[in-house]
């Protein structure tokens, strides 16, 4: 069993409008110090097999072509064999 | 002309297509279900409106992998009329149809009213119907309309004049205030570079009779109709 996660997270030159009204909100209660704010998703998969270096090209795949989109996203991919955990 | 409907889960705007082309038109029209994997020799193709797959993820990033998605880019490829409407342009945005993004609206709100829209380009069979810079009244109803990409992108749009639709105001001036949702240079709707493919977030079909307070959106439909007769 492998577990990836991935984070996938507006490009800072793509203007956020969640991640704007989270700030804003966080000002409103009371918190001066945060000065901005992003919003993402984080995505949990589990996987089959043992073989990392293969699923890490799985899922470097689905996360290009599926769970993110380069014109507004990055993502970030982590994984690690599941019995570790 | 024949004409497929396609129906996503969630789509909700299918019917309204379907009545104006089969009523108002009189067109040959099916609805085509998502899972179906022809467009049974259909002229044109409309992605209609909706909230396909909930919207989950990404609007149209998962109804782009419907079985029925590599018959509409064959239908793209072949030159044939493919016509995305709201959901429909995000969904050809993520298939790679089109370039660029639809994102969540700057103001954050879910927009639902009448826009004005200037024809930018009158010169395309979308819009032969129309005259430059003619202000059309057309209803909007999204969340995430905004939109996005990169400025060689926008600059590519603009010069090879794909850009069809800009929000404007009642004047016709593209000003920051006339745009509903923060889309970049007030963008409404846009071709592929070979001018068949269309997006666009206004709704002509919803504005194709005079009882439903405009009718501005049937000339887009006739312009298809009247390409097809040249």
């Amino acid at each position: 069993m492998i577990r990836a996660q991935v984070i996938v997270r507006p490009r800072k030159s793509i203007f956020d409008p969640q991640g704007d009204a989270v700030c804003r909100a966080i000002q409103h209660l009371g918190v001066s110090a945060v000065k901005q704010a992003h919003v993402g998703k984080c995505i949990e998969l589990e996987l089959e097999g043992d073989n990392l270096d293969q699923a890490r090209a799985q899922l470097e795949t689905i996360c290009r072509d599926l769970l993110s989109n380069p014109v507004i996203e990055d993502y970030v991919l982590t994984l690690q064999s599941g019995d570790k955990k | 002309m024949r004409w497929a409907v396609i129906q996503f889960p969630a789509s909700n705007c299918d019917q309204d297509a379907y009545h104006v082309l089969k009523n108002v038109l009189a067109q040959e029209v099916d609805y085509v279900w998502h899972k179906d994997s022809s467009l049974n020799g259909a002229d044109a193709v409309v992605l209609p409106g909706g909230f396909s797959y909930g919207d989950y993820l990404r609007c149209g990033a998962i109804a782009r992998f419907s079985p029925i998605m590599p018959a509409v880019k064959e239908a793209a490829a072949q030159g044939k009329t493919v016509l995305g409407i709201c959901n429909g342009f995000q969904i050809l945005c993520e298939a790679g149809l089109l370039p660029g993004v639809l994102v969540r609206n700057a103001s954050l709100h879910f927009r639902c009213e009448t826009i004005t829209a200037r024809v930018e380009n009158p010169g395309t069979r979308f819009t032969s119907e129309y005259l430059t810079g003619q202000v059309l009244h057309l209803p909007i109803a999204h969340g995430e309309g905004h939109y996005v990409a990169d400025d060689a992108t926008l600059e590519a749009l603009f010069q090879n004049r794909q850009v069809l639709f800009t929000y404007c105001d009642a004047q016709g001036r593209t000003t920051p205030e006339a745009n509903p949702n923060g889309s970049q240079r007030n963008i409404a709707g846009i071709t592929n570079r070979a001018g068949n493919v269309l997006g666009l977030m206004p709704h002509p079909e919803r504005a194709s009779e005079k009882i439903l307070g405009s009718d501005d959106g049937l000339g887009l439909f006739k312009s298809i109709l009247a390409s097809v007769k040249e």
